[in-house]
């Protein structure tokens, strides 16, 4: 079972995502900002992190640097959710070393067709 | 020495000077010609025979006085970064091409002053030009071993060498019709000229010193031991403090005011940064010159001090003494170069007044507006050429009919004298408004008669021994009004005395005319343009007021006489891009009419150009405070551009912080809509949950879109307050109403007990959103065990007060201010999203101001935050 952790501080978007995904069969966690995220990501390493980046406290960016600086926790894949679209935005996203950043607001069966292939990609 | 070798090596070095002057007129974008040594080089003009041969005559018979010439400059120099750069930024700007011109338009374009400029520079310089031949010629006497001057005009090689440098001025001169153009060719010579001449001085001061003599003790050691050494070698007491006081400050005047030096120091200037090399460059060549002066003056005093010798020409007789032929020849080169240069400068500069000041604005308008530009333009360089001619044989004539045998210190220095009268109207007109012309005209005339009272006079009578009493018993035998002490001053030698109570007097009559007196609204123009030129020069043609009717069509006729089809059209073209003007336009604007003056200014002067212009405009009067109002009009729309811009900026940042705080919950909506959509199994419950969510989320919606809407009303002042009196406690009790359920579900006290009545005048309903938005925000942050919640009023003399307290965990202190941001989100809050739109205080904030009030956050002593606003009371 592969395990995602979706990181936003909106409830709504969490339940929704959380759904699912539990439907699609993945082991779900959730974290209600970066730095829940990063407890969780230490403790129990998922295949795939789905992040927004406008958050209070430790943002998204914050959240992706801390992976790429770990040699244990660099190999998992990570998509930005985010409302920020602007082409400079997404551009900065990828750069930082996400591997896809998909715009809110998304449709959710591509979210989930765009999750399955990133984890398919070896 | 032969005279023909003499004469011969004079042609070879004319020939190479030529030959430089042409090489950098062909290679005018050359480093070799464009860089800060050659300007600096330029600015060594300065020194002219005077400093070759007349330094070394003052140190041998007043001691170190010579010095004060060169120690004006040197202290004034440093501050050109600043003081040099604004007049040459000044000049640049209106394409000025001489002092008078500099003066006049800084007046107003006045047509007189400039005249008056004018003649006071050459009735100050000429003498001062025949100075220089006089050296020439007497050098060449001393160097060639004639005792007796040619008598006849024909045989005399100075006339001949006259005639070569004005040919050389006219042709290298000028090359453009447009005199504020850099005169490349003779700068390049210049330069080259003053490192001959320094070389050959530093080579003398050597020879003399280390040769002659050994070392500069052994020449004090000799030099000691001969009569009056001491009092030579002292400042002499305070007189003579004063006598330095005032040579200095002539010099600091002289550096930046004598026609010449405005010349190269202003109109040749290529780039303003070459001013950071001047400031040390200059000065370190002014005291290498003077290094060795002191030493020569000694060698000479003690070598000559029985015989009957001009000290003045120490410098080329000590080596002839020494039958060293060779250095004296170069001597004579050195003295040569120094005196050329000066003289082709000197005419070039006063030419170009001449003609553009004098000439062409009393003479020649009338026929220059109705020829063609091909013949204009040849005539404007003709009248220059036809000027340096005449300046230059006039002085020669000059130098050949009164017998200068005054040293040659004294005369340069009365033309110092003379030429500081401009000072009071040029740095008054720099950084005084109120400065006016008629001040700056009064000043100069005024000033100019008390030295030819105090200086000229005496000084012809002396040297045409005429009989008479008026220098020893003062004009009709009055005591007071003797030239050298007038009014019973007796503190000062004739030059420094004349030049204290001719400028005293300059300076005096100027700024009470200009006090007592307005100038015109086109004078005070001018006054703002120069005075605050760093705030101007942004506006450019746009800092000139002008109403009045005009059209295209005329002024391009003009343009045309004097530039030629060609030159117009492209200046025309320029313009209309800068301006992004049409160019079918048929009327023009003040802004064409003042690009019009400068474009002609630079061909005859600004007093003829304003009067061309002006000849084919209808111009009408405007008041001075109108013209000032338009500046500042000018000036406030260049500013507000920039602030638009930054409001723009803002803008956008808002913009996008709206659009991603719309989309969030669309996000939201949108997913569980999606799954809600494709998803059969989904069981009841879910479903309700995610119905809510979405019911929810598009309340927040509506929500932010009216609080958006509602901000910008606010903040644009679209919307009108309802302001009528209230009781702010009945406000408040209304306020609270939905509250008390949820204090009581979430076990949340209230307290009302500090809520004093009082009649304000405010929107209701407003101050009521207020109060809501800060008692939200109270229940949302106040502690979860035993929450409280206090709402008080205070009322003082003008104002109430009221407060809403909660006992939470506070703000951080650097988020006191922030929080009244739009979309601001504390960092401190729970982990549950509060339901806000991030709007509530930015709203309060603005509501708050429109009723003249301040709102404001702080943390209470104990525990919690605090947030105030008050309301302003209107008592009668």
């Amino acid at each position: 079972m592969k395990k995602i952790l979706i990181v936003d501080d909106e409830p709504n978007i969490v339940m929704s995502l959380e759904y699912i995904f539990k439907k699609e069969d993945f082991q779900v966690y959730i974290a209600r900002d970066g730095a829940e995220a990063i407890e969780i990501v230490e403790n129990s390493i998922p295949d795939i992190i789905l992040l927004d980046i406008m958050m209070p406290n430790v943002d998204g960016y914050q959240v992706l640097n801390y992976l790429k600086n770990s040699e244990t926790l660099n190999k998992i894949k990570v998509i930005f959710l985010s409302a920020k679209n602007k082409a400079s935005d997404i551009e900065l996203g990828l750069q930082l070393g996400a591997d896809k950043y998909i715009s809110k607001p998304f449709a959710i069966k591509n979210l989930v067709k765009e999750v399955k292939e990133l984890l398919n990609k070896k | 020495m032969s005279s023909f070798l003499v004469i011969a090596v004079i042609l070879v070095y004319l020939a190479v000077i030529f030959y430089v002057a042409y090489w950098a007129e062909k290679n005018s974008k050359s480093r070799w010609v464009n860089n800060p040594y050659i300007y600096t080089l330029s600015l060594a003009v300065y020194c002219t025979a005077w400093t070759y041969y007349g330094s070394v005559g003052l140190a041998a018979t007043s001691g170190l006085k010579f010095l004060t010439i060169y120690l004006g400059p040197i202290i004034i120099i440093p501050t050109w970064v600043i003081l040099m750069r604004k007049i040459i930024r000044i000049s640049k700007g209106n394409k000025i091409s001489t002092l008078a011109d500099f003066i006049s338009l800084r007046y107003g374009n006045d047509r007189f002053l400039g005249a008056l400029v004018t003649l006071v520079c050459v009735l100050a310089i000429v003498p001062y030009i025949s100075l220089q031949l006089k050296a020439i010629s007497e050098t060449f006497n001393v160097i060639t071993n004639h005792h007796i001057s040619a008598i006849s005009i024909l045989d005399d090689t100075t006339f001949y060498i006259a005639i070569l440098l004005a040919i050389f001025a006219a042709f290298f001169g000028t090359q453009h019709t447009d005199a504020s153009e850099r005169h490349k060719g003779i700068i390049t010579a210049i330069a080259l000229e003053s490192v001959i001449k320094l070389v050959f001085f530093l080579v003398i001061g050597f020879y003399v010193t280390f040769y002659l003599f050994n070392g500069p003790t052994d020449i004090y050691n000799q030099a000691s031991v001969l009569p009056n050494f001491k009092t030579q070698q002292t400042i002499d007491g305070l007189n003579g403090g004063f006598n330095w006081f005032l040579l200095s400050l002539l010099s600091m005047i002289a550096i930046m005011l004598l026609p010449r030096q405005f010349q190269v120091t202003v109109i040749e200037n290529e780039r303003e940064k070459y001013l950071q090399k001047v400031i040390w460059l200059f000065p370190l060549y002014l005291l290498l010159f003077n290094v060795f002066v002191i030493f020569i003056a000694w060698g000479g005093n003690i070598i000559f001090q029985n015989q009957q010798v001009d000290a003045d020409l120490f410098t080329l007789l000590l080596p002839l003494n020494n039958n060293n032929e060779f250095l004296a020849l170069l001597v004579f080169l050195g003295g040569f170069s120094a005196a050329i240069s000066m003289v082709v400068i000197s005419s070039l500069a006063l030419a170009t007044m001449l003609s553009n000041n004098l000439i062409i604005p009393y003479g020649f308008l009338k026929r220059f507006s109705k020829s063609e530009s091909e013949e204009n333009t040849e005539s404007i360089k003709n009248i220059r050429r036809i000027s340096i001619f005449l300046l230059i044989i006039i002085a020669y004539f000059f130098y050949k009919s009164f017998t200068l045998d005054r040293p040659l210190v004294s005369i340069g220095l009365i033309s110092f004298v003379v030429i500081a009268q401009l000072a009071p109207s040029f740095f008054g007109g720099l950084f005084w408004r109120r400065g006016s012309s008629k001040a700056a005209k009064y000043g100069i005339i005024i000033g100019f008669l008390i030295t030819v009272y105090t200086l000229l006079i005496p000084l012809i009578i002396d040297s045409q021994s005429i009989v008479t009493t008026f220098v020893d018993e003062g004009l009709f035998g009055i005591s007071i009004l003797k030239p050298y002490e007038l009014f019973g001053l007796q503190l000062f030698e004739p030059v420094t005395h004349a030049f204290f109570w001719s400028l005293l007097f300059n300076a005096i009559i100027y700024s009470l005319v200009s006090v007592n007196k307005l100038g015109s609204y086109r004078e005070r123009n001018f006054a703002e343009m120069f005075v605050d030129s760093t705030k101007y020069a942004a506006l450019q043609e746009g800092a000139y007021v002008w109403k009045g009717e005009a059209y295209v069509r005329d002024i391009r006729k003009v343009l045309t006489r004097f530039l030629g089809e060609n030159r117009t059209e492209r200046a025309l073209n320029l313009f209309y891009m800068k301006y992004d003007i049409d160019k079918k336009t048929q009327v023009a604007d003040a802004r064409l009419v003042n690009f019009s003056e400068k474009l002609l200014t630079g061909s005859i002067g600004s007093a003829s150009a304003r009067i061309l212009i002006a000849s084919v405009v209808k111009e009408e009067e405007i008041s001075l405070a109108e013209v000032l109002n338009i500046l500042d009009e000018t000036q406030k729309a260049k500013e507000s551009n920039i602030e638009l811009k930054e409001r723009d900026k803002q803008k956008d940042e808002f913009l996008d912080t709206v659009a991603h705080e719309l989309k969030t919950p669309i996000t939201s909506i949108r997913a569980l809509s999606e799954i809600l959509l494709a998803d059969d199994e989904i069981d009841n419950p879910t479903k309700k949950k995610f119905l809510t969510s979405i019911v929810s989320e598009s309340e927040r919606v509506s929500r932010l879109i009216n609080n958006i809407l509602d901000l910008e009303k606010l903040a644009t002042g679209k919307e009108k307050l309802d302001l009528n009196e209230h009781s702010i406690k009945n406000t408040i009790l209304k306020s609270i109403d939905p509250f008390r359920q949820l204090a009581i579900n979430k076990g949340i006290k209230m307290n009302l007990n500090e809520i004093n009545d009082v009649e304000v005048v405010y929107d209701e309903d407003r101050i009521q959103q207020v109060i809501v938005n800060l008692l939200s925000n109270a229940f949302k942050f106040s502690n979860e065990e035993s929450g409280e919640v206090k709402i008080s009023t205070y009322v003082n003399q003008n104002k109430v007060e009221i407060s809403v307290e909660d006992n939470g965990k506070g703000i951080e202190n650097d988020e006191l201010i922030a929080i009244f941001n739009k979309f601001y989100q504390s960092k401190n809050q729970t982990l549950l999203k509060p339901i806000g739109s991030g709007l509530g205080l930015a709203i309060s904030k603005q509501i708050i101001e429109s009723h003249n009030g301040k709102i404001w956050a702080e943390n209470r002593s104990s525990q919690g935050a605090r947030l105030t606003f008050t309301l302003p009371l209107n008592r009668p």
